[in-house]
């Protein structure tokens, strides 16, 4: 009997705290417009605005952490946070390791950028390590230079060691716009399936919720009101 | 911080530097130093008493106690820190979920390891998912401080250990022969003259401590060089205050830390060891002894 109760109070006690539903959003915090640490020193952006309404939507009370993007998918597997929304693309090679939710940001260029257009792309190209671009890299036949940042990684083309920078288009283009300096170089190449809420395989509950909820802004168009809001008009809709 | 600072787009030249040196991610910055400084003042007292009880275990008279204390010593002094400071705060966050998950979870029948994730219930985390952030900040400072001072004891428990073996035998001798025991001897003797010849290589350890600070960044603790980094990247319109990369300024200003905090650190250990070499029987206390003597005459 004594167990029995003691059974019972431990049950109650963990759905106590699953239903209190915190979820613990991890982001890199260095990636605007997608995510960053506004001046206040708060995660801010797009990923900041969207995840806070899927987790209103979803009914869920969400606290914002910032983790190195070299190792957000280990401590996402250890359970230091519950999901990842980094701007992550969603590929076949991470999901053998994390599943994703659907896209919530459809699939997006990339594109080089050089301190001339004509600079040779198959020379030494800056790429953020991890990522689907510095994948690309690798495969064109450029010497590949890979980072911890983005920043780190404009930073090498400005100084010269490398040729080129391959990255996202929406966070190259503010180092375009604003620098002066640097231009685009070669085509824009279409690149990932889209970016997705990546989270541990079997938290398949947490997985359907968001799946809902980006369903849902997805058909009422509040999504796409939030890309053109961060990314411009000309934007890439669903 | 200031009215004036509420639209700094407006803003030009000193205004605009003082409103953005006192911004809310500045005031951040500014407060990892004091975490910077918890650390070292932390790990060195917890470090010391690692690297105290790793000597006396590696002298110690009972076998098992001294394979522990020479086992400790030489598989951290073998292995390369980064391996340690990036396997003890994992292994022992884990352990700890995993002692609780044992405790507090229901049995689910589900591996705690499996395909690469670690999965125990939400009652067993550390800290609980639900606690505030604070909490979770000062769990990952702990565990940094148990890195650092596994790391740091290793190297303090062999300088210390040469320490005691530095002591001349003679003096242990004397002791021993007004009838002290083996105990009394340690107490009284061996551990007031061993600082004298330990200080040299604990005062090393301080420096190298001092200059490892910036590991935490490693830990996922947000220190002054994480923020360094972030403040000074190249910032686009989308921030408030935008401006090119300045990381070259802001790596200038750590700089100028470490190395006031080594110089300080420098004076304050050469006062030290002039007050431990007094009456001592070393070259140090000798040539402190015919000072005084050649003052008398």
């Amino acid at each position: 009997m004594k167990k029995l109760i003691l059974t019972t109070a431990a049950l109650a006690l963990c759905t106590g705290f699953a239903m209190a539903d915190t979820v613990r959003m991890g982001t890199e915090g260095a990636y605007p417009p997608y995510n960053f640490i506004n001046d206040k020193g708060e995660v801010d952006g797009f990923e900041r605005e969207l995840g806070d309404t899927l987790c209103e939507k979803a009914g869920l009370t969400c606290e914002w952490v910032t983790n190195e993007w070299d190792s957000i998918i280990p401590n996402l597997l250890s359970g230091n946070y519950d999901t990842i929304i980094a701007g992550m693309s969603i590929t076949d090679e991470r999901m053998e390791t994390i599943a994703f939710s659907q896209n919530y940001y459809p699939p997006a260029a990339s594109a080089y950028v050089a301190m001339k257009p004509d600079a040779d792309l198959t020379g030494v190209v800056a790429a953020q390590v991890g990522t689907i671009q510095a994948d690309y890299v690798a495969k064109s036949g450029a010497t590949l230079l890979e980072f911890a940042t983005l920043d780190d990684t404009v930073a090498a083309v400005k100084n010269g060691e490398a040729d080129a920078v391959f990255a996202d288009k929406d966070a190259l283009a503010p180092f375009v716009t604003e620098g002066g300096e640097m231009g685009w170089a070669g085509a824009d190449v279409p690149l990932g399936g889209g970016i997705g809420i990546g989270m541990r395989k079997s938290d398949t509950e947490l997985k359907g919720k968001f799946d809902a909820v980006i369903t849902e802004m997805k058909a009422d168009g509040s999504l796409n009101t939030m890309i053109k809001k961060w990314f411009g008009d000309d934007a890439a809709t669903f | 911080m200031f009215a004036t600072c509420t639209d700094p787009s407006q803003l030009e030249g000193l205004s605009w530097l003082l409103c953005y040196l006192t911004s809310g991610k500045h005031m951040l910055f500014y407060g990892s130093f004091l975490v910077v400084l918890a650390l070292m003042l932390i790990t060195a007292p917890v470090a010391l008493a690692f690297g105290f009880g790793g000597a006396l275990a590696a002298r110690s008279h009972i076998t098992p106690l001294r394979w522990l204390g020479k086992g400790y010593t030489a598989m951290v002094r073998g292995v390369p820190d980064i391996v340690f400071f990036l396997f003890v705060p994992v292994a022992l966050d884990q352990g700890l979920e995993y002692i609780r998950h044992l405790w507090k979870c229901p049995p689910t029948g589900q591996p705690v390891w499996a395909n690469g994730e670690f999965n125990v219930c939400a009652a067993a985390k550390i800290p609980l998912s639900t606690s505030p952030q604070i909490w979770h900040e000062a769990y990952g400072f702990a565990l940094a401080v148990v890195a650092f001072s596994v790391v740091f004891g290793a190297f303090a428990a062999n300088v210390l250990y040469g320490a005691m073996n530095a002591v001349p035998r003679a003096q242990l001798e004397t002791a021993e022969a007004y009838g002290m025991t083996h105990r009394q001897v340690s107490r009284r003797i061996l551990i007031p003259q061993m600082w004298t010849y330990a200080l040299p290589g604990l005062s090393n350890l301080w420096m190298i401590l001092i200059k490892a600070t910036p590991l935490l960044f490693l830990l996922g603790v947000e220190d002054i060089v994480y923020w360094a980094r972030e403040l000074g990247s190249t910032k686009s319109q989308i921030y408030a205050y935008p401006h090119p990369d300045w990381r070259v300024w802001y790596f200038l200003g750590l700089l100028c830390y470490y190395l006031a905090m080594t110089r300080v650190s420098e004076i304050v250990l050469s006062r030290l060891t002039a007050k431990l070499s007094r009456g001592q029987a070393t070259m140090a206390g000798e040539a402190q002894r015919k000072m005084a003597g050649g003052a008398g005459a």
